[in-house]
């Protein structure tokens, strides 16, 4: 039976009806798989379109007089103020010295700024921010409210034939549309390196937004185990894991979350430390790493140089299903992080050959109008 | 020749004095996938009950135990370039390694197919 002690998203009964495999997850009980299994999925969402529930997220809304963008930015390194409306952008939320709190999406919606960010650190991204920002600044945690995550290249046709317009959606921008009389966010952005869309759909029309998805011909349902394989190959990080309290986005190679203004001006939480960094380098990076032959090196294995000089560690590995192959994400020595450099990895304590290697493993298809 | 099982859901088929060693087709759908499979060398000596193999899947690794004492013989070099057999053919083209028999009485010990059905029913 399911784990009392688990909460459930509103797409629960729809994944235990598809026969999904279900594991704890940031205290959900979330479908790991589907009857195909993982790299079937990872494979359908690389050739047609997956349906992933991620509903466990946490969106918020953040309002204010005068607007709360130059608010946040006490908080994260991103340029929110000069976000577009209808534009979104990646972003982290940093701690006093440069280490990563949390990744978000920040969505400029005109009025409000809406964010969306990980589970795991759902009560304490909402705790961190009200605390900062409150009372100026209402901060709402919008529990009322699923999301969907539709990816692949026929994502943008699927959802076209419920909502036209988003055929030509530019990447990562969004909109508010009625989609089957329901009222629902839509941005085309997501986790996986595909073009698709993330849909805030309110919890009472989930399963039947989702069920109307899923009975697209070129839809299926993807679990967790799929999501995590797929953005692995995207290159994309995970928090936890990629990236922690004690990693900056400077090591984590996320500089794109930085904004160009906020370089020189800084005025978030670990300014000083990431400004620093971004002047001098960084004693380690982030990157990609590809095992030699067929052995995954996962998450915690040692990464050494040819003198057998322990030189970094692996955040996260396993089997790229697009690339037939081992890949994985760690950190090395900035000195050993040029792609090309030979390392070994050290598993079950053999020692193997790998490469450091450019990310993505699979090339970015978003979509570019 | 019967087919024996372990509670750790190995399977062992003797046939003239060699012993073909596999997983059964409970654990290849506990574990998904299988992408990888790191197998014992040829002349290496195995203990019941101790690690004899690896099997990765896409999320984790499991360790494959020998279900009875003996030494390797041959490791299956199909799976090297198609572990999916392991999911596919578990107790056929998913096979191991072969190897000696060192003491026939294990395998006496050992679950036939009804009492290992009967044990993966009561796992629920």
């Amino acid at each position: 039976m399911t784990d009392p002690s688990l909460a459930k998203t509103p797409l629960h009964a729809l994944h235990l009806e598809l026969g999904g495999r279900m594991v704890p997850f940031a205290g959900y009980e979330m479908p790991v798989q589907f009857p195909s299994g993982i790299v079937a999925e990872h494979r359908h969402t690389r050739s047609a379109a997956g349906l992933f529930d991620v509903s466990h997220m946490g969106q918020l809304r953040l309002e204010g007089r005068g607007g709360p963008a130059q608010a946040l930015e006490r908080l994260v390194p991103g340029e929110i103020q000069a976000l577009k409306p209808a534009r979104m952008r990646y972003t982290v939320l940093t701690n006093d010295a440069g280490g990563i709190l949390d990744d978000l999406m920040v969505t400029n919606f005109g009025d409000h700024l809406f964010a969306v960010v990980n589970a795991a650190c759902k009560a304490q991204d909402i705790a961190h921010m009200k605390h900062a920002l409150e009372p100026t600044i209402r901060v709402t945690p919008l529990p009322d409210r699923a999301l969907l995550a539709l990816q692949g290249p026929q994502a943008a046709a699927v959802l076209a034939r419920l909502v036209p317009d988003v055929a030509t959606m530019p990447f990562m921008s969004a909109a508010a549309h009625r989609i089957d009389g329901s009222p629902c966010l839509v941005s085309r952005s997501g986790y996986t390196g595909e073009d698709g869309f993330e849909i805030s759909v309110p919890n009472e029309d989930a399963e039947r937004l989702a069920r109307k998805l899923l009975a697209e011909p070129e839809v299926k349902p993807i679990g967790l185990g799929a999501r995590d394989t797929l953005r692995l190959e995207a290159g994309l990080c995970l928090y936890g894991h990629d990236i922690d309290r004690d990693t900056t986005p400077v090591e984590a190679d996320i500089t794109f979350a930085i904004g160009k203004r906020r370089r020189s001006e800084g005025g978030f939480l670990g300014a000083r430390t990431i400004l620093k960094q971004l002047r001098d380098g960084t004693e380690r990076k982030r990157v990609g790493i590809r095992p030699e032959g067929k052995a995954p090196a996962r998450e915690g294995t040692e990464i050494r140089d040819a003198s057998g000089a322990v030189i970094g560690r692996v955040t996260s590995g396993g089997f790229g299903p697009s690339v037939d192959g081992p890949i994985a994400m760690g950190y090395v020595a900035t000195a050993q992080a040029q792609p090309g450099t030979p390392v070994m990895l050290l598993v079950r304590g053999t020692p193997r050959a790998a490469q450091v290697a450019p990310m993505p493993f699979a090339p970015h298809r978003y979509y570019r109008g | 020749m019967a087919v024996k099982f372990t509670k750790d859901h190995e399977w062992v088929r003797v046939e003239g004095g060699s012993a073909t060693v596999g997983i059964t087709d409970y654990a290849q759908t506990q574990l998904g996938d299988v992408v990888y499979v790191e197998l014992p060398e040829k002349g290496r000596k195995l203990e019941q009950g101790k690690e004899a193999a690896v099997v990765e899947s896409v999320k984790a690794a499991s360790e494959v135990y020998a279900p009875i004492s003996g030494q390797v013989t041959e490791a299956n070099a199909e799976l090297g370039g198609e572990p999916g057999k392991v999911n596919s053919d578990p107790m056929g083209a998913g096979w191991f390694f072969k190897m000696t028999v060192a003491d026939a009485k294990q395998l006496d010990a050992m679950m036939d197919e009804a009492q290992y059905q009967a044990f993966v029913a009561g796992l629920g």
